[in-house]
């Protein structure tokens, strides 16, 4: 199926709408009058170094700290899969999946959503005896049994290996195009940024400081790399040649890759 | 005789049997005079005497009632005050500094003030055990509370749970092994504190038949009721242990066992 990405100037509304947004924790200004906006379907990625505002800007999103009169738009069907799976260990696998759901045969809600991420083996299983790769599954399946119009992914692949990683990869890209929910992907790794994303957002100091948008389609980017990459590790305050990654740190001795602070 | 030796030369029995038998060869000497300590072969024909006569089953039914109701009431008021003070600030406020005076107060200390209070009938027995085994379940319980991962809370508050579904789902179970090493602690303590309350005047009881055991010089009697006492406080302990297997199944020591 080919889903064409969606730009903000589609006609339909928004599913996210940030206007002038700002949060301070005391003297730190930690998102400095934000704008934000999300299409139907879109798939975003946000990059941003340690401390740049996206874990509040995710917990703003998710509706987890208040906002206080400001604008802000969301979703009110929305999900988030953590880096921690965050699955509750004493609640079956199964359980887990349809929390805080309410209706009839939830059971049969929770086997659905666990069988399309490939888990209907572990129904009945207690959390912590998932591996890594399988918990971050059934929490993807926790998020879309609920069939969200926001989809927020906190660095959910960081924690796993790079094998796992790249079946993650496939699978919450076919999990998007069966169920088509806008989704923002919070990450480190620009690489996983420009596989997976319809435009890429750069956080630094509370604003987005660079928005790329890709039109190349998912699977032939290899070309949108090349460039791509060394100008948001530019945005990030790296200096680095254009190219892969494998180009980048094929020559340790002559360092190329320079911080800039 | 290797195969019989060597097994039992390795076994955690061999020291308390060997400590037995020399205990029994004491009394049948005339080393150990009956009146200090009964044979082992006494004190268990004691023990079915009892039995039969219905003499242990009777006062061993008055002092389970006496720890069943303290306990009842005392591990109630620590849940009830563990709540109050784990889930809300003010509640913390207003209650944990008093319980924290309270922990102060060694709880046999309180024995004469309750005796004014309550007279020397069940009342002040019950009320030494209940006051006794709140904090315990208290303490464990409120910091159980106030532990639970705030990212599973995040996590869950994120899916849409409201308080009271944050706290059935979330905030119990995650306290839950908490309150059972509470609650393990407040059994112990109810039977030491079973064993003091009946040195009150006692009319029927567990610590009733010591004392009387006492007055006469039975220390096959005495012997009798040391082993019900250690025998309540291992039955104690099972009972908890049972709950922790149904109750936290899912924790990984218990799921691969």
């Amino acid at each position: 199926m080919a889903v064409r990405p969606l730009s903000p100037r589609d006609e339909r509304p928004p599913v996210v709408r940030l206007r002038a947004f700002t949060r301070r924790f005391g003297d730190n200004t930690i998102l400095d009058a934000l704008d934000l906006d999300i299409a139907q379907g879109e798939f975003v990625a946000l990059l941003g170094r340690s401390g740049s505002g996206k874990t509040t800007l995710l917990r703003t999103l998710a509706g987890l700290d208040a906002v206080a009169g400001q604008e802000v738009r969301v979703p009110s069907s929305r999900a988030v899969v953590f880096q921690d799976a965050r699955l509750l260990p004493w609640k079956r696998v199964w359980k887990n999946v349809v929390l805080g759901l309410k209706g009839g045969d939830l059971r049969a809600k929770a086997e659905a959503a666990l069988g399309e991420v490939g888990l209907s083996h572990r129904v009945n299983a207690w959390p912590l005896t998932l591996s890594g790769g399988e918990a971050q599954r059934a929490a993807l399946a926790r998020a879309l049994v609920r069939e969200p119009a926001l989809l927020l992914l906190d660095e959910p692949f960081a924690a796993l290996d790079a094998l796992t990683r790249l079946k993650m990869h496939e699978l919450v890209l076919s999990l998007w195009h069966a169920h088509h929910p806008a989704v923002l992907l919070v990450t480190h790794d620009i690489d996983e940024a420009i596989a997976l994303a319809d435009r890429i957002l750069v956080l630094d100091r509370g604003r987005i400081i660079a928005e790329e948008r890709i039109a190349a389609p998912r699977g032939q980017r290899s070309a949108t790399v090349r460039t791509l990459r060394a100008a948001l590790l530019g945005h990030l305050g790296v200096e680095a040649p254009a190219g892969s990654y494998a180009d980048v740190v094929a020559f340790p001795s002559t360092p190329r890759a320079v911080v800039a602070e | 005789m290797d195969w019989i030796l060597r097994p039992l030369r390795r076994s955690r029995w061999l020291s308390p049997l060997l400590l037995l038998g020399l205990w029994e060869l004491g009394s049948r000497t005339g080393l150990i005079p009956e009146h200090t300590l009964a044979a082992p072969s006494a004190v268990l024909s004691t023990l079915l005497d009892m039995v039969r006569s219905g003499e242990l089953p009777a006062n061993l039914a008055v002092s389970f009632v006496r720890v069943g109701l303290g306990l009842a009431i005392g591990v109630s008021l620590g849940v009830a005050l563990a709540f109050v003070a784990g889930l809300s600030r003010q509640g913390e406020v207003l209650v944990d500094p008093v319980m924290q005076i309270k922990r102060t107060i060694p709880v046999v200390a309180l024995a004469p003030l309750f005796i004014v209070w309550f007279g020397i009938g069940e009342t002040p027995k019950i009320a030494l055990i209940a006051f006794a085994t709140v904090f315990p379940v208290y303490l464990n319980l409120y910091q159980g509370i106030r532990g639970v991962d705030v990212r599973l809370i995040d996590a869950a508050r994120s899916f849409g749970l409201g308080r009271g579904a944050l706290i059935a789902n979330v905030i119990l179970p995650g306290a839950l092994p908490s309150l059972l090493t509470g609650l393990r602690y407040s059994l112990t303590i109810s039977i030491v504190m079973l064993v003091i309350a009946e040195q009150i005047n006692a009319t029927a009881g567990l610590g009733y038949l010591v004392n009387n055991a006492r007055d006469y010089m039975r220390t096959d009697i005495i012997v009798v009721c040391l082993m019900v006492y250690a025998l309540l406080g291992l039955a104690a302990d099972l009972l908890v242990r049972r709950i922790e297997h149904h109750a936290l199944a899912w924790r990984p020591s218990l799921v691969e066992a």
